[in-house]
């Protein structure tokens, strides 16, 4: 009996042993992580010159015929799915189209889920610091995500690029001023909403001569820095916000809402939102005493195929990213509209939104990069210095991207900072409506906006 | 003589606990009062939504009356959904937080039915035969997947501590949602617009009604009669009401218990499957997660009703939906708090707290079986 219980004590230790030892190893097999010091950890004997010093950030070894480890990090359930699952097919299809870095393959893992709210931003980003190797991040989806996803990344030496986020406060002012939410390891391909917003203001001002506007958010960063940036350019411009309000994400019945807006009696109203709350305040409107004749008004994350085929979108703006990408081609020189057939053959659908052309520039920026700053073994072995890959980011330029040529500024800003407004005439077509371009504006060298001919 | 001991010697105690309560009913109605009529003659205090009215700077008329017809539309829905909460916690006792994936599933079957009957004319050239099969649908899938819920996930739990039961409902709400989400994918789908029959609007006494908003409120309420007749009139409703009663005598009396819970499950099926259907006519978006927020308001007006009380879970809902509707607008606006739409859903879960504080068994009282009692 008591050699029997001494027998399981052993037993059980050695399990336990074992449990530590897998909890303690390497999930990726193949990559090993340094520390800051430049002390390394490498597996496999090496020559002293190899692999070199790290920098500031640390480095990832990756060993013979190992994968490059990246990982994206989108909005995948809920109701803006269709954002962020047209973004991952974006990552997908643009590592297919870069193939191997130096001989190694690239895995992407497990998609995290950011459930386009803080808190999936944050446990994101948890899990994706905690693996080993994970060079560099291709998200989120929204705003309000990347904010406390930022700095989870920032302390474990991980860029990340984002092909949607649009908030300011994420980069900069277009002053030189960063904003309050920038990091170093942040960097995107998406516009910045203080050219959105403007651009979208100055055209509901002086091209449709709107003078009374009631803005609607829906309490994300995104929407609400749309819709104040809007509201300022309109401002300053002459016009009047009569109401500024909010609706929730999960609201269906939008009549108490649009009824709070018409107290204002608006000449229109901009309600840069996602989806489902943008279908319904724009089947409900119209049933709302005092909306009857308002212009409707709505922005990027509207800018689906769903959304323009419902009939009362038409006669609707929109503003979002430039999307006339057609001509353009990639770093691979893919062109925008092979890739498209691409991404229908290989999903059964067209592209649910716009920003998959975005995060297909992200991913090959970053496979680029990492391709450009990876130091090659004796072996077979890559390496590559996380600070050194930040700064090869940072100093892009002229980089050629299916969404146009992208030049990364101080504070992260690499898209075109192009945007235009569109015009839904016939919802049987929606696809047209999202090719009817009616306005175009960009970025000035001083960060004003200005207006660009539309065939530009 | 104190004012204090003067309860106690009459036969009342009037502890700390009563005289928060007291103090929250006061300054709650004190909160409602001012916000709708404001302090006259208090420079500089709310002005009161309706003084804002009667100046022509608030809500105008025509608007008010909008929203109460938006909110009895959308509390009907709310009052149909919560029968099959209501009648499932009457005779097992326990919330099926699932029943709003019951609703969900019925609403998102019967986008294919009304897409292709869009599709193809029958929506316009025959009103009411389509919407008729429409609903069929929506009632027999939601039917099934309620029966199935109940014998594959809650019978085999029947007389399991209460809270197993709750948990369990609780994952297959999210099972539902997700198996929804794989079968038909997580898209939104897009209910065509109402038959060109119910498109524009009425004239009832004099105000203008959306014809579908009408439409809703009237099919709900028949629908809630029909199952009033049922429950009160017929061999099995009266099943149901005895197991509600007392499942134990119930079944000493020669009553089927399996039978009849399923039946009530199916009859709680059916009505959110109609609910389903009203809810794409109305909203005309449908996806995975279209029973979720539904479904929790309407556990709320269940509770709101009286839980286990099928006319007050009906009641409850109406005034969920008015509540929601007209009171950030009524109370808040007032008060000149700003963006008060967003606020929605804290005026109806406060709404529901105020119910619960003035009169706890509901508006309409609980049903409660014999066990529940005591």
């Amino acid at each position: 009996m008591t050699k029997k219980m001494k027998f399981r004590h052993l037993g059980a230790l050695v399990v336990v042993l074992a449990l530590v030892a897998a909890a303690c190893g390497d999930d990726d097999a193949g990559t090993t992580t340094t520390a800051a010091t430049g002390a390394t950890t490498a597996a496999t004997a090496a020559p002293v010159a190899f692999p070199p010093e790290a920098g500031a950030w640390g480095g990832v070894l990756i060993e013979a015929g190992a994968p490059v480890e990246i990982r994206t990090m989108q909005a995948l359930a809920d109701a803006v799915a269709f954002l962020g699952v047209d973004q991952v097919r974006g990552t997908e299809l643009a590592m297919e189209d870069y193939g191997d870095i130096l001989g190694h393959p690239v895995n992407l893992g497990t998609t995290e889920d950011d459930l386009c709210l803080g808190e999936g931003g944050a446990a994101g980003a948890t899990n994706i610091a905690a693996q080993e190797g994970v060079l560099g991040v291709i998200g989120t989806t929204c705003s309000g995500a990347a904010y406390p996803a930022i700095p989870i990344l920032n302390a474990a030496g991980i860029v990340l690029i984002s092909g949607s986020n649009t908030n300011a406060t994420l980069t900069s002012d277009f002053q030189g001023n960063a904003g309050e939410n920038w990091m170093d390891n942040y960097l995107r391909t998406a516009h910045n909403d203080l050219i959105q917003g403007a651009a979208a203001a100055i055209f509901a001002y002086d091209n449709l001569g709107l003078r009374a506007m009631g803005t609607i958010h829906d309490g994300d960063p995104y929407t609400s820095g749309l819709a104040a940036q809007f509201g300022v350019t309109f401002t300053e411009l002459g016009g009047e916000i009569v109401v500024a309000t909010s609706v929730a994400k999960e609201d269906t019945d939008m009549v108490p809402v649009l009824t709070e807006v018409a107290t204002g009696e608006p000449d229109g109203i901009y309600f840069p939102i996602f989806q489902p709350a943008g279908d319904f305040i724009i089947q409900q409107v119209g049933g709302v005493a005092g909306l009857e004749n308002v212009q409707m008004y709505g922005a990027d994350g509207l800018i689906t195929p769903d959304h323009f085929s419902i009939p009362e979108t038409a006669g609707v703006y929109y503003s979002g990213p430039d999307l006339g990408f057609d001509a353009n081609a990639g770093f691979t020189g893919e062109s925008y509209s092979n890739l498209v057939v691409r991404y229908e053959a290989a999903y059964g659908e067209l592209p649910t939104a716009a920003f998959h052309a975005h995060t297909y520039d992200a991913t090959m920026m970053l496979l680029h990069s990492i391709e450009s700053v990876a130091v090659e073994g004796p072996n077979g072995e890559l390496w590559v210095d996380r600070r050194a890959l930040r700064d090869f980011l940072y100093g892009l330029s002229d980089f050629p991207g299916v969404t146009g040529t992208l030049s990364c500024d101080d504070f992260g800003d690499c898209g075109g900072n192009v945007v235009s407004v569109i015009l839904n005439e016939d919802p049987s077509d929606p696809q047209a409506g999202i090719a009817n371009v009616v306005f175009r504006a960009g970025k000035g060298a001083g960060g004003e906006v200005v207006i660009l001919p539309l065939d530009g | 003589m104190s004012l204090l001991k003067l309860p106690q010697r009459a036969g009342f105690r009037f502890s700390f606990v009563d005289s928060f309560l007291w103090a929250v009913r006061i300054g709650a109605l004190v909160f409602i009062v001012v916000g709708i009529f404001g302090t006259p003659g208090i420079p500089g205090g709310p002005v009161g939504s309706l003084a804002k009215t009667l100046s022509g700077e608030g809500v105008s008329g025509e608007a008010w009356r909008g929203l109460v017809v938006t909110g009895l539309a959308q509390g009907s829905m709310y009052g149909m959904i919560a029968l099959g909460y209501s009648m499932v916690y009457g005779v097992l006792g326990f919330i099926n937080f699932a029943h709003g994936e019951v609703f969900m599933s019925g609403a998102l079957v019967s986008f294919f039915v009304a897409d292709s009957f869009g599709s193809s004319g029958f929506w316009d050239s025959q009103p009411v035969l389509a919407l008729g099969l429409t609903m069929l649908v929506a009632m027999t899938t939601s039917t099934i997947v309620a029966v199935l819920t109940e014998r594959i996930a809650y019978r085999p739990l029947r007389g399991a501590p209460r809270l197993i039961p709750l948990i369990t409902s609780i994952g297959m709400s999210f099972f539902l949602q997700y198996t929804f989400r794989g079968l038909f994918g997580g898209g939104f789908k897009a209910f065509p617009q109402a038959p060109e029959a119910l498109q524009g609007r009425a004239t009832i006494f004099g105000v203008e009604i959306l014809k579908t908003q009408l439409a809703v409120i009237v099919v709900a309420a028949v629908s809630m009669v029909v199952l009033y007749q049922f429950v009160s009139r017929t061999r099995m409703g009266r099943a149901m009401r005895a197991i509600a009663e007392d499942r134990e005598i119930a079944a000493l009396m020669g009553v089927n218990v399996n039978r009849v819970i399923s039946l009530t499950f199916a009859v709680g099926g059916a009505m959110a499957g109609i609910a389903g259907v009203l809810w794409a006519l109305l909203f005309r978006q449908v996806y995975f997660l279209t029973g979720f927020l539904p479904g929790i308001k309407a556990f709320t007006a269940a509770v709101v009703g009286g839980i286990g009380n099928m006319a007050g879970a009906y009641l409850g809902g109406l005034s969920l939906g008015l509540v929601e509707s007209i009171g950030p607008l009524l109370v808040l606006d007032g008060w000149g708090i700003p963006a008060v739409s967003q606020l929605k859903d804290v005026v109806a879960f406060s709404a529901l707290v105020l119910v619960l504080i003035y009169r706890p068994t509901g508006l309409l009282g609980e049903r409660l079986a014999v066990e529940e009692r005591g």
